[in-house]
């Protein structure tokens, strides 16, 4: 487990403090290697980017708590399961039937939270 | 932590889905009744699928076990019970302090699932129940009546059957929608708790919060989501401070805000920085919460089938009280002593099941969620989420602020002010205060 505290290049905005407190906005690749994940080789959640290209909302993009859903340049989505914390906030607020395919990863693979 | 065991083949009298609270605790009484019960755990060990946001309250562990304190994995045993109100340069802060949360029997305790919930299935464990992790249950077995019958494993298609199954698989609980039980999908009715895990010495964890000897402090906080229907928290652990916000996911996706980014709010606030600073990350995570209440718990029985813990929707988010570990112990207790009643019947259809219900509503798990079932209506509401946290912040700004040489305005004219100022009007004001009173009277 990763306990690297400081990293300048933060996503946050909340207000920067002085440079002493810049634990306050780590970068996001910073708290994401925080985190134990057993990758398996089935991607466990699929997206269909058909679908995805006629969505305006996206609200996958901005609700994801691990940041897995990336815009791509043809109006597609891309989607990294490798890092998935396996919550269902991607497919509870999609509103668009079978664009989001989700099952749990093999027994034993995925997230392994230590501190939850 | 236990190595990944593999199911043998054969039945058993019940098979448990999830070995959270909900299944550790009704695996526990399905064993002690005497029955054979697998209890299944997609994860490499109990908890490790499990985020919550700090507190367990340890009164219902007392049907587990007497002096259970004595053994639990704790980190703080919570004194310090904190309600903050804040706008983002404002803060106000109810402080309750009672010593005797601190000594046995306790009340509250801060602990990590990873600890916790590995301790409570091996109480299951210890009483004869089979604990099979890395295992993850794919879907349900039917006979041709549709009653369930068992599970299928992903462990090479393994199926384990059963009399009963009871399912504790969590918020997303496939089994239960694949029962027909919960709807695919209910945004509306879920809020996504997402949280950082700081590391901060021991001792300073205990100066800062005013606490020692193994006490803890707890914070509750309105106002620092940025109008986004939720709120934040605070917790001590033994040398980490868990921090972390609770927020609608169907707001937070209309919002085109980051959940990071309200964490990072959040840290940075005046009256949170200073105890905080230095902190490093330690973990990062995310959990779905069903907060929907009383008129979204699920039927909680169908034939061969019962549900427990937040696969049932049972976490209470009523404003000041936020539970969810101990109505899921409480409901799988409840499940397995159902379950165990009617597999020694020989009737585990519904109605078979139907003890389940009946015992939920004789104790805290389905009374409390009726006695509120209006809150989380009320809490998530606009005005109590965004305008609120500032006309109370304002007012008690207004109230001690001190203006001489012009004289002291009076309290009502001060509250007239703040309502105004913050687009509340009166009338609306004395609504909401009957809608409290009667919410939570």
């Amino acid at each position: 487990m990763s306990t690297e505290s400081t990293d300048t290049a933060g996503t946050g905005t909340g207000p920067r403090r002085p440079s002493d407190e810049r634990w306050t906005g780590i970068s996001f690749a910073t708290r994401m290697a925080t985190v134990d994940f057993r990758v398996g080789r089935r991607a466990h959640i699929t997206v269909d980017a058909d679908v995805c290209r006629g969505c305006t909302t996206r609200a996958c993009v901005t609700a994801c708590p691990a940041d897995l859903f990336a815009p791509t340049s043809d109006g597609g989505i891309l989607f990294n399961y490798e890092e998935c914390f396996e919550c269902g906030t991607c497919y509870m607020v999609c509103n668009h039937e079978g664009a989001i395919s989700w099952t749990y990863p093999d027994g034993g693979q995925g997230v392994v939270f230590r501190r939850g | 932590m236990p190595e990944p065991t593999t199911p043998e083949a054969g039945r058993f009298d019940a098979v448990v889905v999830g070995a959270g609270p909900a299944g550790a605790a009704a695996a526990l009484e399905l064993a002690r009744a005497g029955r054979s019960v697998a209890l299944l755990e997609r994860g490499p060990f109990p908890g490790s699928k499990n985020v919550y946001g700090g507190v367990v309250y340890g009164r219902v562990l007392d049907q587990v076990l007497p002096r259970w304190w004595e053994e639990v994995p704790v980190e703080r045993w919570v004194v310090r019970r904190s309600t903050m109100v804040m706008t983002g340069h404002q803060s106000l802060s109810v402080d309750y302090r009672c010593q005797t949360w601190g000594e046995a029997p306790y009340n509250g305790m801060t602990t990590y699932r990873s600890r916790f919930d590995p301790w409570l299935a091996g109480k299951a464990t210890d009483a004869g129940a089979r604990l099979v992790t890395s295992t993850v249950a794919t879907g349900l077995l039917r006979d041709p009546s549709g009653r369930v019958v068992g599970v299928r494993t992903d462990r090479d298609g393994a199926e384990l059957h059963c009399d009963v199954v009871v399912a504790c698989d969590g918020v997303n609980s496939f089994l239960a929608k694949e029962a027909g039980l919960l709807p695919r999908a209910a945004a509306e009715h879920h809020t996504l708790g997402v949280k950082e895990v700081l590391a901060l010495p021991r001792e300073v964890i205990d100066e800062r919060f005013g606490v020692g000897n193994g006490e803890g402090a707890d914070i509750e906080i309105l106002g620092c989501t940025r109008g986004i229907p939720g709120g934040g928290f605070l917790y001590t652990n033994a040398d980490t401070v868990s921090v972390g916000i609770v927020v609608s996911v169907r707001h937070l996706a209309a919002s085109g805000v980051r959940p990071e980014e309200l964490i990072a709010d959040l840290k940075a606030h005046p009256s949170i920085a200073p105890l905080l600073r230095g902190a490093t990350v330690e973990e990062y995570g995310a959990h779905l919460i069903p907060e929907g209440g009383y008129d979204t718990i699920p039927e909680l029985a169908a034939d061969g089938l019962l549900v427990a813990g937040d696969a049932a929707a049972l976490t209470l988010a009523a404003g000041l009280w936020l539970e969810g570990v101990n109505f899921a112990i409480g409901s799988g207790l409840a499940a397995g002593r159902a379950a165990a009643r009617a597999v020694a019947a020989g009737d585990c259809s519904a109605p078979g099941l139907a003890s389940y219900r009946a015992d939920l509503q004789s104790q805290f798990v389905l009374a409390d969620h009726k006695r509120f079932r209006q809150a989380p209506g009320l809490v998530l509401s606009e005005r109590v989420q965004g305008r609120y946290p500032a006309l109370i912040c304002d007012l008690v700004e207004s109230l001690f602020t001190v203006t001489n040489p012009t004289p002291k305005p009076g309290g009502l004219r001060l509250t007239v002010n703040a309502a105004r100022r913050n687009g509340v009007k009166l009338r609306e004001l004395a609504a909401d205060t009957l809608r409290a009173a009667r919410t939570f009277g």
